[in-house]
Formats: structure tokens, sequence, C-alpha cells
């Protein structure tokens, strides 16, 4: 089958790109789109590099086709920052040196992202449950936690 | 290698048609948190995907406890966890959805792909099954309804004919004092495929007794299979009561032996969890 020509908004902007019916939403935010902020671990689904939002929900790039992102709004890590303005997680994730090697690091913000807007003062049960499908082999975790919880003390303007 | 096509019908009678006409190997898609992963590892080479997103209602969720609740196949169990009618009325339900991988995994995976995917460890299953729940399924020859726990028939083999897929569910009405709960054994906190899944309904009179019960574990058989409620039936739950439900539990125990878990532990820890969802269920049902 030729490719199918799809439709849609990744960080606001409208996009369309062909796809081949197999390939993953993943594959084609990298490879046809070059928004390689997203990035790719396990490709099933259990680590979370890829993790962005469709639709206000956040779910792994790897486990959507591209061609089901037709008339859907995706944010990716791309579209967390305001121009050359970090985001308060992105500065937050820095200055708490919540990353090592950074692999893991866009799917866990975009991750906390979709956490703060739904819940703006969760817990630290809440923050480590919400993450839990985002793998770290670095940090341990308790930086990203802290940067977290910074993070959303200063969203919620404290 | 044959090549891949996908299509994204927009009605029911359009997707049954494709289904009904497809040639080669196809799958259904929904959230496709197992369809994608088993497309990569070359476990499964379709010639067809047909996604059923596009179709009206196919996600979503409707009615009230008084009326029961229709849940579209594909509706993701997060939009199940945030719909607090839903969470009220059946939390097992619920709860067993939002046990299902991470939340990312939850941003998209659904009910009929955690039926059909037809996994012994799945984790809505047997909280759909002990609370009463139906399937409606489309098909050629119309539409049909049938209970949750006639669809699975063995690991990755469901009992739908070519043709045929899910367009929703139906939990009943929640009838007097009436509860559920979910409870799987796993070795860390999250993450993880049930070494045992078990789900429990019960209801409840003005006095505490039980009047009616379901029960149905996962991951001890090559299909969810039912428990023998009527050892609880007339009781309060006391110890004796779950001493013999513990037993009935662990005589429909037939699991596999691995790493995960042993033959001799998942049927003891069967028994432990059954006796656990029970009171969980009983404890809410007496609070209604």
């Amino acid at each position: 089958m030729s490719k199918i020509h799809v439709e849609t908004t990744i960080n606001g902007e409208p996009m369309e790109f062909l796809a081949n019916p197999g390939e993953s939403l993943l594959d084609a935010l990298r490879n046809t789109l070059n928004l390689t902020g997203t990035k790719e671990g396990c490709g099933s689904g259990d680590c979370g590099a890829c993790t962005v939002i469709i639709d206000g929900r956040m779910t792994c790039s790897c486990l959507v086709l591209a061609v089901e992102a037709g008339g859907h709004e995706i944010t990716t890590i791309e579209g967390i920052a305001q121009g050359d303005t970090l985001h308060p997680i992105q500065q937050k994730f820095l200055e708490n040196a919540a990353l090592q090697c950074g692999f893991c690091t866009p799917g866990f913000i975009v991750a906390t992202k979709a956490l703060l807007d739904k819940n703006p003062n969760p817990t630290e049960t809440e923050i480590r449950f919400w993450l839990a499908g985002n793998l770290c082999r670095c940090t341990g975790y308790d930086k990203i936690v802290r940067a977290v919880q910074d993070a959303a003390a200063e969203m919620r303007g404290g | 290698m044959p090549s891949l096509n996908y299509v994204a019908p927009t009605t029911v009678s359009d997707a049954v048609k494709i289904l009904a006409d497809a040639s080669g190997p196809t799958r259904v898609l929904s959230g496709g948190t197992d369809l994608l992963v088993q497309l990569r590892a070359g476990r499964i080479s379709p010639e067809l995907i047909v996604d059923t997103k596009k179709i009206p209602g196919i996600m979503g969720i409707t009615g009230s406890a008084a009326e029961g609740f229709t849940i579209g196949a594909a509706t993701t169990g997060a939009e199940l966890g945030d719909h607090q009618a839903l969470k009220a009325a059946y939390p097992g339900v619920v709860e067993a959805a939002n046990l299902i991988g991470s939340k990312q995994v939850q941003g998209r995976a659904s009910l009929a792909g955690n039926l059909c995917n037809a996994s012994p460890a799945a984790d809505s299953v047997p909280a759909v099954i002990a609370a009463g729940g139906t399937v409606t399924i489309a098909g050629p020859s119309g539409t049909r309804t049938a209970p949750a726990e006639s669809i699975v028939t063995g690991p990755g083999r469901t009992s739908l004919a070519k043709g045929e897929f899910i367009v929703s569910f139906h939990l009943p009405a929640i009838k007097g004092k009436t509860s559920d709960a979910y409870l799987r054994f796993i070795p860390r906190t999250e993450m993880d495929i049930a070494v045992v899944g078990c789900g429990v309904s019960i209801t409840v009179d003005a006095g505490g007794t039980i009047t009616a019960a379901k029960i149905s574990l996962g991951a001890v058989a090559p299909t969810q299979v039912p428990v023998d409620a009527s050892c609880i039936i007339g009781t309060k739950l006391d110890d004796a009561a779950l001493a013999k439900l513990d037993a009935a539990a662990q005589a429909m125990c037939n699991p596999i032996d691995d790493k995960r878990g042993t033959i001799e532990f998942r049927t003891k820890v069967a028994g432990v969890l059954a006796r656990r969802t029970a009171k969980i269920a009983y404890d809410r049902a007496g609070a209604r």
C-alpha cells in the first residue's frame, strides 16, 4: 500500500506528512518531521522516553501509528518551552540536576507537563506513581521527584 | 512480505463489511498498546489494520449507576479513571483498568483491546466479568450481546467470528447495596503483569448479609475462571466463609509455572487474593 497522507497539529502548528501504514508516530516524528527530541528507548511502551501528549492525554508515541495522528493535537518536547524561554519544568530539572545522560529527560518532562496540567499540587506518592512509566537509569529518581515538586510550586505561584 | 494496509471506517457497518471481506490476516485496532508491540516484534504480520476509533460512539461513557453504563469499546483507561460516576458505581472495574501498564499506556489502552488481546493475565477482564459486564458485538449477521466471560477462549484466542468486533461494554444498573473490587498480585508496585488477578462483586442486604456475589480469577488458568460464590452467600463474610472462599478459589486454579510464580505459589495467592478482594467489595457494598 502506498503512503498515507496525514494532516495533524503538532505543538500548535498544522503539519502534514506521508506515513507508511505500519509506521509508528515516534518514527514519523523523528525521521519524517525531524522532531528528534522525542527519544526511542524500548519501542514497546515500557520506558516512556517517547512520551507525547495527544489531545490532552499522554501516551507513548511508539504505541501509536503515525496514521492515527490525523485530526489530533500532539504536544512533543519541542512544544514545551516558549521560544528561547525554558518552561518552569525544564528549568527545575536543570536546577535540581534531575538528569545525567539526559536520554529519558524529554519523556519525563512531557509526562510531568501532563501531570501538572491535571493536578497542579501532586503529592510525592502521586508523582512517583504517575512517573512509574518513565524509566531513568542514572538519577535514582529522587532528584526528578524534587524537580517536579519545585516546578509544581513555581507554577502554582509559590 | 505482504504489504500492510490501514483503514479507519467511520461507521459500524463499514467496519463489519471491511472485516468480513478481508482475505488475509486482519487486526482490529483500538488503543494499540498490545497490537503495536506485537507488530514491531514480528509476532503478527497482518495485511490489514482496521482502526475503529473513527466510529462515532466507540469512545466515551454514557449512562448512570441507576440505569447502568455503556462504555465505548475503545474508551481509554484514563477516561474511565476520570469519570467520577463510573468510578463511584464500579470502583473495581476502574481500578483494574487503571492498573494496566503505565499512565502512558492507560492514555490509549481500552477495555476491548484488553479483552480481545485475550491474555490470561489481563487486568480489566476479571473485574468486568465480576461486575456482570456484557459486550455488544457487531458482525455480518447483525448485532449480538454476550457476557464478557464468553469472549476469551484461550491465550490470544477469542470467540469472535470473522467480521465481528466489539462495539461497546455494558455494566448493569447498580441494584441495592452492591459494589466491586479488583486486586492483583505483582512482585513490585507498578508496571507489571498480574501473577494472579481477582475481581469480586458483592451485594449485601440492610443487615450486611451477602445476597449475591460474582468472582473471577485471572492469570491462574488459560482463561479467566469463575469461583463458586455460594460459600459466601448468606454469610457476613466471617472467617469461616472466607476460609471456604479461599479453598473455592484455589480449586479453580490451573496455572502455568514460570519465573513470576510457581503453580503452588499462584494457587495459594489466588486464595489469599479472593479473600482480600471479597473483603474490600463487601465493605464497599455495606457502605452504599
